[in-house]
């Protein structure tokens, strides 16, 4: 059972704003989704897929970068806000 | 005057290389068939303007490979819609969410680029539900898409805009995304294929994340044939996915059976326990029944098998889906690049209005449903549960492909359902994926095939696949729909 207060928590950990007819709509839709998911508790268990696998690299080689600025003006032009080549944020502190 | 209803890649190709039609007069026929149909369908979001651009280009290239005695690109000049979740450099692409509603994309999709490579043309990116959350194609922000089998009914989704754009006409094939049945579902409901392929055969570079151990791009098609052309154009290992594998990562074991000398046929599984759990349509059903019966009568050997935790999927599905929803979403922030709702009171408030607003509710759901199962204090009752419970399905199925070659089930539940029917119960829409998931849990490959009809609704079943085995649903696909091998 999910109350309202839960999830007005959750929807604060999770950077979204509700209503509180929101927070109780969610509640409600949440517990009975909840409702649903609860028989995997009867499942049984395994320790299979639990092996380590070897580490194996999977990034690509950092070699032949992009020429300095090549890109910037294709992410620069998605900022929402902007500074000359820089992206614009709110003073945090 | 070219007939497009019985249009596949393969024979536009023919077409096109014969100089029947140029690619840029099929580009018009299907301008024209969208311009007709679109606005009752809303199967595309937008159709781009510079289609009969790319058709003259693709004229161009077909006319020089001819030229030089060489072979055409099996794609070239071929009209294809992309779902709008996936990224073609410099035009929009919204995953049908107000978050996005004005992003342009500033690369290529992998698939993308293999697509150009062979000259394909772009008609438009299609409706789905909101970052690619939802079976119906109604948690779009711009609108629902309709089953052009029936204006009342949903097309499902979520790559229902891409299916719909297939089904109506409007376009030889589609790009679609499948996280837990995407592409297999909407195929279903509108007479189509879909491929889920292996988990890592087609990069995701370029593919808005949903769920990242369960995304798979895939084609939407009206033959296998054209699923199998599609498949082998966008496949392969990919260095800007780290998670896609190579032709050779899977060895391809024997096929299963007895009379192997005379009998080249996969040999098929029923999980027929699984069938019996009720909720399953009686159209459905019977559709079901005379597919095991045409298999059977085209040599294939149908057996019973058990797969004793299938039926714990797809609520395994709901705890992990979210979870990976919850960290994949969690770069939608207001300060990057798209939606930026300003809050008076500071970064924070940013963050919780731009959310608000560019989310809509499914989306909502899950990710505060994904940061529930995360939590401290339930992580260990769901989201690692789920992660053990995921891993009983895999040694399943592993044992599962000891005994038999592919695993036959219904594609959905229901046959298409009403426009607004299943809004209201998230459950309830969430079991049309019952059959779907377990192929994305699993990693393995599926196949959708129409399979009957329910009055003047299409139904499918799914064939699954052991990993890397797109051939064997290519093989029985094609028998099953009598298409020519």
């Amino acid at each position: 059972m999910i109350t309202s207060a839960d999830i007005k928590k959750l929807a604060s950990l999770s950077r979204i704003a509700l209503t509180p007819a929101e927070e109780d709509e969610m509640a409600e839709k949440i517990t009975g989704i909840l409702g649903y998911i609860e028989q995997i508790k009867q499942a049984g268990t395994t320790t299979a897929g639990r092996e380590k696998e070897p580490v194996r690299n999977v990034a690509r080689p950092d070699t032949n970068p992009n020429e300095t600025g090549a890109q910037t003006e294709t992410i620069a032009a998605l900022f929402p806000a902007r500074e000359g080549d820089s992206l614009k944020v709110k003073k945090i502190l | 005057m070219i007939d497009l209803s019985k249009m596949t890649i393969r024979s536009a190709h023919e077409a096109l290389v014969k100089g029947t039609f140029s690619a840029v007069e099929l580009a018009e026929a299907y301008l024209a068939e969208i311009g007709r149909k679109n606005k009752d369908v809303n199967a595309y979001l937008e159709v781009y303007a510079d289609v009969l651009e790319q058709a003259k280009q693709a004229d161009k290239l077909i006319a020089a490979k001819k030229a030089a005695k060489e072979n055409v690109p099996l794609l070239a000049g071929i009209p294809l819609a992309v779902k709008d979740n996936i990224l073609i450099k410099g035009r929009l692409a919204s995953s049908a969410s107000k978050m996005l509603a004005n992003y342009r994309a500033a690369y290529d999709a992998t698939a993308i680029t293999k697509l150009k490579a062979e000259g394909a043309v772009f008609l438009g990116r299609t409706n789905m539900d909101e970052f690619a959350m939802g079976g119906s194609t109604e948690n779009s922000a711009f609108g629902p898409t309709k089953n052009p089998h029936d204006l009342e009914r949903v097309p499902g989704g979520s790559s229902g805009g891409s299916a719909a754009a297939v089904a109506m006409h409007g376009a030889v094939a589609a790009l679609g995304s499948d996280t837990g049945g995407s592409i297999r579902q909407p195929a279903s409901f509108t007479g189509l294929v879909g491929l889920k392929p292996t988990y890592g055969s087609i990069s995701r570079h370029g593919l808005m994340a949903m769920g990242s151990s369960l995304d798979q791009i895939g084609p939407l098609t009206r033959t296998v044939d054209d699923a199998e052309i599609l498949f082998n154009v966008i496949r392969g290992q990919d260095i800007m996915d780290g998670t896609t594998i190579s032709a050779d990562t899977y060895k391809k074991e024997p096929l299963k059976g007895e009379k192997r000398e005379t009998w080249a046929k996969p040999k098929i599984g029923v999980p027929f326990a699984f069938m019996k759990q009720g909720g399953i349509h009686a159209d459905v059903l019977k559709s079901f029944d005379a597919a095991i019966e045409h298999f059977k009568k085209l040599g294939y050997e149908v057996v019973d098998i058990s797969l004793p935790n299938i039926h714990y999927s797809l609520a395994v599905y709901y705890v992990l889906m979210p979870a990976e929803v919850s960290s994949n979403l969690a770069r939608f922030d207001g300060v990057k690049y798209g939606l930026h709702v300003d809050g008076e009171k500071g970064l924070l408030d940013d963050y919780l209005k731009t959310r608000a607003e560019g989310f809509g509710k499914e989306v909502r759901r899950r990710v505060i449903l994904g940061t529930y199962v995360l939590s401290t204090g339930y992580y260990d009752a769901y989201y690692n549960k789920a992660n053990i419970v995921r891993n009983l399905l895999r040694e399943d199925f592993k044992k599962a492909f000891s005994q038999v070659d592919l695993v036959l089930t219904p594609t959905a539940p229901t046959p298409a359902f009403k426009i607004g029917e299943k809004t209201s119960d998230p459950v309830q829409m969430y079991l049309e994926d019952i059959f779907t998931v377990t192929a994305n849990l699993v990693g393995t490959p599926a196949i959708s095939l129409p399979a009957g009809m329910s009055g003047k609704l299409p139904m499918g079943i799914q064939l699954t696949a052991n990993f890397g085995r797109e051939d064997l649903l290519f093989t029985a696909g094609k028998d099953f729909l009598g298409e020519k091998a």
